[in-house]
């Protein structure tokens, strides 16, 4: 996958977590909770749909690269690289 | 087939659990030993009529794509939409006792506006109690108990004001008698009074067969007639569980809904590892059905919480019932797009859980008959006096709520002594539900979820 994909899966993820939130705005540098209402059994759930969809482990202490939407898609970008987007 | 994990109970907790666990294709079986869903959250249907058990009103009510709060987090984790519960608010409920009455609705400053009229002297106090209760995080898991009463006296001085708000939270979700636990006290304060009370038009029966759809799409099993009769267990963790008829089925956690007493006897029946008493609040209810809907007779309310003393008795009385105090309910008094089918107004108030449980069989409905009129003459001192519109009656008794459930005591609101964490003296046995400690029906599939995410999705 590229970033530009990978990016596009956690906008899906997102979507599904929280459907009431406007992500068309979203600021990729800026953390996700300050753009919108995640919790942290919210977030816990953006490491288990990733596993669920593409059986990638996120080790706990990996988790602050998720704060972001730039950090995720840096972080899961080698990770998921060889990996097709309709897995 | 071996289960990542076995649910004890088709409740909502269970079920929330459920939903959670088969979403992300963990191998999940619902065991129910009841015939239907539920728990004390169900439903049936009687002389051609649908009834509810336990749902007077869902608590914790928000509108339509609030971002916040309770209700949106358990829609949120259990993927659904405000839709599938198509939530419609009440209209106005009131707590009703000598000479003082205060109503609220699902709009926090209507009750601040009435406190602030009724009690002057007390309205400075009951803003910093609010201040107090929000900066108060009750969902914290490693809380300490504290009494409510206590904390409360330290910001109202006036014992009525007391216990006209204690009085809703008490009956709607207090296990213990006469004071609550003050993370208890801020869950339903912000569950009734912050946020208020809805529900759906069809009645519980609507979420939970939208839990059971969506469990089931998700790959889970859930079995009726299948209740757990034993825990085997070893070295500390539990391996599999045996069913009434004798079947065995193994698992890797188990999960169990059916209360901490219970859940320790099904661990060992004679010997239980540790000692946890069971609830004994319980109620009685009467449930009349009217040949028009209540407002035609000038009763509004959505709910009347009242007592007949300034002094609000919240314990296991002495008599089969405690006339002194109760709940008035009317489903037909929320903002419906079109009315319900017939006038309904149920009446509950606390019972003696013993009495009801060691009355003789050819005495049961009798006695039943017999405090259904009590508690309905008593009930009409606050409100129009509906008796000449009845066409029919049903009653519950603590009685009937242990089949439903099977808690010992047909205790309501579970063991005095909640288990927060929801971890027991076997490494693999989690407790959800009641006894965990979220309480209502918003609170146990919060429970359910919580528990789940915690010890069964790591």
């Amino acid at each position: 996958m590229t970033a530009d994909q990978i990016r596009q899966v956690i906008l899906d993820i997102l979507e599904r977590i929280a459907p009431d939130e406007d992500l068309s705005g979203l600021d990729d540098a800026r953390p996700f909770r300050e753009q919108m209402e995640l919790d942290s059994m919210d977030f816990l759930d953006i490491v288990m749909e990733l596993r669920k969809m593409y059986r990638i482990q996120i080790p706990e202490e990996d988790y602050p690269n998720l704060n972001t939407m730039a950090g995720t898609v840096a972080y899961l970008l080698p990770r998921l690289k060889d990996v097709p987007v309709s897995a | 087939m071996k289960y990542d994990t076995v649910i004890i109970g088709a409740g909502m907790s269970g079920l929330s659990a459920g939903v959670r666990l088969a979403y992300y294709e963990k191998k999940v079986c619902i065991l129910e030993r009841h015939t239907t869903i539920g728990g004390l959250n169900s439903f049936y249907r009687l002389r051609r009529r649908n009834y509810d058990v336990g749902l007077h009103a869902i608590t914790n009510y928000a509108e339509p794509g609030t971002k916040q709060g309770p209700l949106s987090k358990l829609l949120r984790q259990l993927r659904l939409t405000w839709e599938d519960f198509d939530l419609r608010p009440q209209l106005r409920s009131s707590i009703v006792f000598p000479d003082c009455t205060l109503f609220f609705t699902n709009q926090f400053n209507f009750l601040t506006e009435q406190i602030a009229a009724a009690f002057p002297a007390q309205i400075d106090g009951f803003r910093r109690l609010v201040h107090r209760i929000a900066d108060h995080d009750a969902l914290n898991l490693e809380r300490t108990v504290v009494s409510a009463r206590q904390v409360v006296s330290e910001y109202i001085r006036d014992p009525l004001l007391v216990d006209m708000l204690f009085c809703p939270l008490m009956f709607y979700g207090s296990a213990t008698p006469q004071d609550m636990d003050f993370n208890q006290f801020v869950i339903m304060f912000k569950s009734i009074f912050h946020e208020g009370f809805g529900r759906p038009f069809d009645g519980i029966r609507l979420i939970l067969k939208k839990l059971v759809k969506h469990f089931r799409s998700f790959g889970g099993d859930l079995r009726l007639r299948a209740g757990v009769s034993q825990i085997q267990h070893r070295d500390g963790r539990a391996t599999c569980v045996t069913l009434d008829d004798g079947t065995q089925i193994e698992a890797d956690n188990v999960l169990s809904s059916a209360g901490v007493a219970e859940t320790l006897r099904l661990i060992d029946p004679d010997n239980p590892p540790v000692k946890a008493p069971p609830g004994d609040i319980s109620f009685v209810e009467s449930i009349s059905v009217l040949d028009c809907p209540p407002a035609e007779l000038g009763h509004r309310d959505t709910i009347v919480f009242y007592s007949d003393s300034p002094q609000f008795h919240y314990q296991r009385p002495e008599t089969p019932v405690d006339l002194r105090s109760g709940i008035i309910c009317s489903p037909n008094n929320f903002d419906y797009a079109e009315p319900l089918e017939d006038g309904r107004i149920r009446i509950t108030a606390l019972a003696n859980p013993h009495y009801w449980m060691s009355l003789p069989d050819d005495q049961y409905a009798a006695e039943k008959q017999r405090w259904n009129d009590r508690i309905v003459a008593s009930a009409v001192q606050h409100m129009p006096d509906f008796r000449g519109r009845v066409i029919d009656t049903d009653v519950f008794t603590p009685r009937t709520i242990r089949r439903f459930t099977g808690h010992l005591n047909g205790c309501v609101y579970g063991a005095p002594e909640k288990w927060v964490n929801g971890q027991t003296p076997l490494s693999n046995l989690f407790l959800c539900g009641t006894d965990q400690g979220f309480l209502g029906i918003v609170g146990a599939m919060l429970s359910g979820i919580t528990i789940a995410n915690r010890h069964l999705l790591k």
